[in-house]
């Protein structure tokens, strides 16, 4: 049996009166691959910004690989590689400079961390681009440096807060391919945040988060069959009807 | 984490912040512009009139080797204090702008303690403040500005202690400002204030002659101690007084910024980064 690679239990967020997360429940396991649906402005930004600890949870309890979030920051975040909405790499530096920074923040030798990226630039076809400032790259090439970025420290637990906005359709694709070989081969847990219901996997599982709460948690074929619809789309607007 | 993983840490924080320096030159030569228009114009426009002459019976606010001071020698403590003032400030502003633009979340998600992170980051900027400084005072020659030439040394860990102070000041103000747009503000409450109601521009006794209670407001302004503590250091004696002043503000808006980047106490869960 896997073993817990997310544990979210009972939480809940306030904006002061606005109450952005109402009693969440999740439970992600080593190699799946989640897909977090929900319209902007659902929750799904603010329950990220909890999981990497931009912000403390209020109330309930994460845990990551079994080490709480609140009581053992630095275990429970050494396992998470993240993939944040906004770009976040520095357009001035160059890929092989941002890359080298990311690796000291999470106290790693260079070379060793650079031959781990060049692995994953490797395997996307990317590796002539280390010595190119992040500016000169396109849209999809940066989403990619970004990955690379967040799993260069060899993360059990990937999370992509909508990484493809702003990609054209091509590098989607891409992104969308490699994300799911990695969780294969690596058995790496991914939670993908998107409001674009295209890409969810049918063999994945999925995750209906709606103003705040978790509507939906199944695998996609149990979830279809449940709500007796035939695709992804149908099934998001039967619990998102008011 | 193990205390080599720390120092990796730390290095990669102040090799990103060079890299930065490096490649927004103009930032830089910006920042060298304000303190030189001082000296160069305002100064020396002053000059003729405003000479400052050793206080009677205060030895402890004269570390002058002469008895009477050109005013462009008096104020470079002063400007010099100002490119940290403004560099801690312009740190400040890129902090904002780094957590509006998400930057700031890699830092923040690494899995060191943050209050590591944010000395580190603070260390970074203060080490490009001090180059800031070195190239102002060669620059200042010109105007025969030229303290004793171990002055160049010991003003060094003066310049530390002062740019961590306004540093951390800056830091706070980062996890308290809202909106890139709300740094006006901080222009005109914060940096102004600080810097006129100082010992920068003219010596605390002249401002006493004129107004006790502006005094004793320059007295506690912690932009006025750290003045006074370069000045001091640039001609190799220590003002302890101020070095007091300095350590306490340092302790005081360190904590307030580190508490401000508490994701469970700090002002930072109040508002969406």
């Amino acid at each position: 049996m896997n073993s817990s690679a997310l544990t979210i239990k009972t939480l809940n967020h306030n904006f002061g009166s606005l109450k952005a997360l109402d009693n969440i429940d999740i439970t992600l396991n080593e190699g799946d691959y989640s897909i977090l649906l929900g319209l902007n402005g659902a929750g799904k930004t603010t329950l990220f910004s909890l999981i990497t600890r931009l912000y403390d949870n209020q109330t309930g309890l994460i845990e990551i690989f079994s080490h709480n979030l609140k009581k053992n920051p630095t275990k429970a975040l050494a396992n998470i590689g993240v993939v944040f909405q906004q770009p976040t790499v520095d357009l001035d530096l160059t890929v092989e400079q941002n890359l080298q920074y990311h690796a000291s923040l999470h106290g790693m030798r260079k070379k060793f961390a650079l031959n781990n990226a060049l692995i994953e630039l490797k395997r996307q076809n990317m590796e002539n681009i280390l010595k190119k400032k992040v500016r000169e790259l396109s849209g999809g090439q940066k989403r990619r440096v970004e990955i690379v970025r967040a799993l260069m420290h060899n993360p059990k637990l990937l999370l992509l807060d909508e990484p493809t906005v702003g990609v054209d359709i091509e590098s989607r694709k891409l992104i969308v391919k490699h994300v799911k070989s990695l969780c294969k081969e690596k058995q790496l847990a991914v939670l993908w945040a998107t409001h674009l219901i295209d890409e969810v996997d049918q063999n994945g599982k999925l995750i209906v988060l709606h103003r705040g709460k978790v509507l939906a948690n199944d695998h996609v074929k149990n979830i279809l069959r449940k709500t007796k619809t035939k695709n992804v789309s149908n099934a998001f607007d039967y619990y998102t009807k008011d | 984490m193990n205390i080599f993983q720390y120092y990796l840490c730390f290095k990669g924080i102040v090799f990103r912040e060079s890299l930065r320096f490096f490649y927004q030159r103009e930032r830089f030569f910006s920042a060298l512009v304000r303190p030189l228009v001082w000296l160069a114009i305002f100064a020396v426009g002053f000059r003729s009139f405003l000479g400052i002459s050793r206080p009677l019976g205060q030895p402890e606010n004269w570390p002058y080797p002469i008895s009477l001071v050109p005013y462009e020698l008096y104020i470079a403590a002063g400007l010099i204090a100002m490119i940290q003032l403004f560099n801690g400030m312009q740190s400040s502003l890129s902090m904002v702008y780094d957590r509006e633009m998400g930057s700031m979340r890699t830092l923040l998600v690494s899995p060191f303690p943050r209050s590591f992170l944010l000395i580190s980051k603070l260390v970074a900027g203060v080490s490009v403040s001090i180059l800031q400084v070195f190239a102002f005072l060669m620059i200042a020659l010109f105007w025969d500005v030229q303290p004793p030439t171990f002055g160049y040394l010991t003003v060094i860990p003066a310049l530390f202690l002062s740019g961590m102070m306004l540093g951390a000041l800056g830091m706070f103000l980062s996890s308290a400002i809202k909106q890139l747009e709300n740094f006006a503000g901080v222009m005109n409450f914060v940096i102004f204030p600080m810097f006129f109601a100082s010992s920068a521009l003219y010596p605390l006794w002249k401002i006493r002659e004129s107004s006790e209670i502006l005094f004793y407001f320059c007295s506690y302004n912690p932009f006025t101690h750290a003045v006074e503590l370069i000045r001091f250091s640039l001609y190799g004696q220590l003002n302890e007084k101020s070095l007091v002043f300095v350590s306490i503000y340092l302790l005081i808006f360190l904590i307030l910024a580190i508490y401000g980047y508490d994701p469970s106490k700090g002002v930072i869960l109040k508002k969406k980064v």
